[in-house]
């Protein structure tokens, strides 16, 4: 083995995946992009930590549920019980939260493919839904390991539709009430609201949440071309794509699972980036899904992200050219795109150009030290301490990816903090010196050598080590 | 034990002893005026119609339904402003601004961003161009950048910087930590591993300027901190603004500050008077109150500007919230701001005059207003002015923002 394969098998590791558990640089020199193509296969059995987690869609009925018996409690006037049922809510979900985050935690820590693990959780990222909304915070894991860890080998547009008609994503973006103003359930509110009197009512009618963000983040990206009419139209298009249960006239459906209300759809065919599509009901947004999947501006926008993700916060254009290629010459199939950016030699360049995200950090310093807290909320405690609590973007559009966004001078006193518990906690039994080569090996530079070797304890030496500029950035 | 500044100072030295160039603030240095600026993001795009209501135009009640806030004088009524609009009801501390002749309401007001992405309306709003993809750096950097010499620094609220506030002006960002203080040896060791990484450097010597300012004059020593990043949201906040306060108030604190906020984006169930928009804009209420209250004397000398990227739709939509639009309202606050009035060009909000049928029509340029208060109040020279704001030159600064 030479050095040079130590180099690459250190950038297989730490670039493409979530850094090098102890032995993992040995087992990746051999054929450092092979390693990560055997990743890549298209079918890959669920990991076993995500063995007894609730569906999302049970998880969303009971929300559901509890949510009603709160305001019944309102209805009623009875403030106290609404206040307890209302911490109720909360009471159902968390340990659904903490249960998914723990989850994909332990599996980015423990993984040997975690190249594809950092694919999936990129996707995540692209179709980020955040648990601050109440009514995501048990389903942000199940839309991640429902609908995208699944398919994070297969077709863009299988992921697409997966992740769309997802009751979290459904529900994260209001579409669970939009209502064609012309629907049957729709016409007949709207007349009610004309000729009824009394007070005015809120019109029933569209909600564009989903379908703006659709074009803007999920597909054709924000200069993709599409008017304020699309957005509109599309929202039209995708009236009825709702979740089950609900009463009287909406009581169809199992609850919390996706269902299309056929009564809530705006009829008619609408036309929609200068296409027509046919009354279909539930397929006419199908349809559309499937264009927008098959748009070059959609193959140009995932390649951008892919690369910025990947490579650098300024992608090369000619990375970009290339996996866009990727995507369009194979009708969006994954891992031929992921293989273009395998292939693509410059990026297997030394000098790292990404600066790691707090969850990079956490993940890639805790495998390094191949260790993991047993207790849910002491594993998780690091991402909320360093500004990135697990599935809490805060919007639709997901986690910056660029350094910008995460070196602040704060941050970096957060991450030295962090560093100082963690060493603290384990630095008596871990070399420092050791975990650099586990984790870098010739990667890391020879004055991070030297202060390591000068420090004035074990400890010390490893929360220098997990601070290094060399560690810092991938 | 040595405190964080006396290390600080003796980092410093040591630095110099060796002959290193130590780049960051110099807070020491920055005492050139005593004005304060403090810009509050509210990410999500805020309902001005709701913050501020304009209860005055008749297609008002109509246009909003059940989520009207309703007239002054009545239950759970808009606070008064001058017999057409009013403040939603939650911001009680906002209306005793205005009472004190401290607020200005701006409204019907945008940025130069005319759709509908909040991604890129934030960035318009911030870079102070009129693209999303104009300026790598932020306004407020610019502007510190055009300040005469000696300057003061800028100061994030949160871990990282955002985009308004980076640049090349030095700026430090700060937010409560639930872990120990840094030990000062550890810090020396990491300015040496450093010593070849330029970003990381600053970054460290930016922390450790920042970290003490806010232990001995914002008062977050270790253990306050740990109760503050501990509370709820609101709590949270409030105990950022009311330490961010007392560093803006120190005689040697940065003069300018940004802070953001998110959970504006209300599509779904957005309440009226009561509901899920009235709590929150009742714990901005409370923020800004508590800004007020660590700034205590320096208060006098303080504006704050509050805006959001973009406002949302004169109708609400089929789930009793609104989305996206373009006309905005923003706050004007502080002891230096010559308050008490509206200023606004109001465009009515009638279908024919909306922003394409359905958006409250801007009339005011956000930037206008900045320069306004970038001119009056931090003294930036006119010139500068359209360095901060590049290609704003025919618009002009909002003049009689700031008291004489």
């Amino acid at each position: 083995m030479t050095g040079s394969d130590q180099t690459l098998a250190a950038i297989a590791t730490g670039r493409f995946g979530y850094g090098a558990r102890p032995g993992e640089l040995t087992a990746a020199a051999a054929d450092p992009r092979g390693w990560l193509l055997a990743q890549l296969g298209r079918r890959a059995a669920a990991p076993a930590e995500l063995d007894g987690l609730a569906s999302g869609a049970e998880i969303l009925g009971r929300f559901l549920a509890a949510r009603e018996a709160r305001e019944a409690a309102r209805r009623a006037g009875d403030a106290a019980a609404a206040q307890q049922l209302a911490t109720r809510v909360r009471e159902v979900l968390l340990p659904h939260y903490l249960a998914q985050a723990a989850a994909r935690t332990r599996i980015a820590l423990g993984s040997a493919a975690s190249f594809r693990e950092r694919l999936v959780q990129f996707w995540s990222n692209h179709f980020a839904v955040s648990v601050d909304k109440p009514i995501c915070l048990g389903t942000a894991g199940a839309l991640e390991n429902e609908a995208i860890r699944p398919r994070v080998c297969g077709r863009f547009v299988d992921l697409l539709l997966a992740v769309e008609t997802h009751p979290a994503m459904v529900t994260y973006l209001d579409n669970q009430q939009s209502v064609g103003p012309n629907s049957e359930l729709g016409g007949r509110a709207n007349r009610r609201r004309l000729f009824g009197g009394g007070a005015p009512r809120a019109r029933t009618g569209l909600n564009e949440n989903l379908a703006r963000e659709i074009l803007e983040l999920h597909t054709l990206g924000v200069a993709g071309g599409y008017t304020q009419a699309d957005v509109t139209t599309f929202a039209a298009v995708l009236t009825g794509w709702s979740i089950g249960g609900g009463k009287g006239r909406l009581a169809q459906g199992a609850p919390g699972s996706f269902q299309f209300r056929a009564a809530l759809h705006e009829p008619g065919a609408k036309t929609v980036l200068g296409r027509r599509y046919a009354e279909a009901g539930f397929g006419q947004g199908e349809a559309v899904l499937r264009d927008l999947a098959a748009q070059p501006a959609t193959a140009q926008h995932l390649a951008v992200k892919l690369a910025r993700h990947f490579v650098a916060d300024e992608p090369p254009p000619p990375l970009v050219a290339r996996l866009a290629q990727a995507y369009r010459a194979s009708d969006g199939d994954l891992p031929t795109v992921y293989a273009a950016l395998v292939g693509w030699d410059g990026a297997w360049a030394p000098a790292p150009r990404k600066f790691k995200t707090p969850v990079d950090f956490v993940y890639s310093s805790l495998r390094a030290l191949d260790v993991a807290p047993q207790e849910p909320k002491a594993l998780l405690a690091g991402f909320e301490v360093l500004g990135q609590r697990q599935y809490s973007p805060g919007s639709p559009a997901g986690w910056p990816d660029r350094a910008q966004d995460w070196d602040g001078a704060d941050a970096l006193m957060k991450r030295i903090e962090w560093s100082v518990a963690l060493a603290d906690r384990v630095g008596n039994a871990h070399s420092a010196l050791a975990t650099l080569d586990t984790a870098l090996g010739p990667l890391a530079g020879e004055h991070t050598r030297t202060a390591l070797t000068r420090a004035a304890s074990g400890s010390q030496a490893l929360a220098l080590m997990l601070m290094s500029p060399e560690f810092q950035r991938r | 034990m040595t405190s964080r500044r006396d290390f600080l100072r003796m980092g410093v030295g040591s630095g110099v002893a060796l002959g290193l160039a130590l780049p960051g603030v110099s807070f020491a240095a920055a005492a050139t005026g005593q004005a304060r600026f403090v810009v509050v993001i509210l990410r999500g795009a805020l309902d001005g119609l709701a913050a501020v209501p304009p209860y005055g135009d008749a297609g008002y009640a109509a246009a909003r339904g059940p989520l009207a806030i309703g007239r002054p004088g009545g239950a759970k009524g808009a606070l008064d402003l001058d017999g057409f609009f009013g403040l939603h009801p939650s911001l009680v501390h906002l209306h005793e601004r205005w009472q004190a002749r401290e607020l200005v309401v701006v409204h019907a007001t945008a940025s130069a961003y005319r759709e509908r992405s909040h991604f890129d309306g934030q960035n318009v709003l911030e870079n102070g161009g009129d693209r999303p993809s104009g300026a790598a750096s932020g306004w407020l950097n610019r502007a510190l950048g055009a300040l005469p010499a000696p300057r003061g620094g800028g100061l994030a609220l949160g871990q990282n910087v955002p985009l308004i506030l980076r640049g090349p002006a030095p700026v430090a960002s700060w937010a409560p930590s639930q872990l120990p203080e840094v030990e000062p040896e550890l810090v020396t060791r990491l300015r040496d591993l450093y010593s070849d990484d330029t970003t990381l450097a600053a970054r460290l010597d930016e922390a450790t300027r920042i970290g003490a300012l806010a232990d001995e004059d914002g008062g977050a020593d270790a253990g306050a901190q740990r109760q503050m990043a501990k509370g709820g949201n609101v709590e949270r906040l409030k105990a950022i603004a009311e330490t961010a306060g007392r560093m803006l108030a120190a005689a040697d604190g940065p003069r300018v500050a940004v802070m953001d906020a998110g959970g504006w984006d209300t599509h779904a169930g957005e309440g009226g008077a009561e509901g899920a928009l009235a709590a929150r804009l009742r714990g901005l209420d409370e923020v800004l109150a508590a800004l007020r209250g660590g700034l205590a004397a320096a208060w006098a000398q303080s504006a704050v500007l509050v805006c959001t990227e973009f406002g949302r739709t004169v109708e609400i939509n089929g789930t009793r919230g609104t989305d996206h639009g373009t006309g905005a309202a923003a706050l004007l606050v502080g002891g230096a701001v010559a308050g008490g009035r509206v200023l606004a060009d109001w465009p009515g909000l009638a279908p024919r005059q909306r922003h394409e049928g359905r958006d409250l029509r801007p009339t005011i340029d956000l930037r206008a207003v900045a320069k306004g208060v970038l001119a009056d109040h931090l003294r930036v020279p006119a010139l500068g002015l359209d360095e901060v704001f590049p290609g704003s030159a025919r618009t002009r600064p909002v003049a009689n923002l700031i008291r004489t």
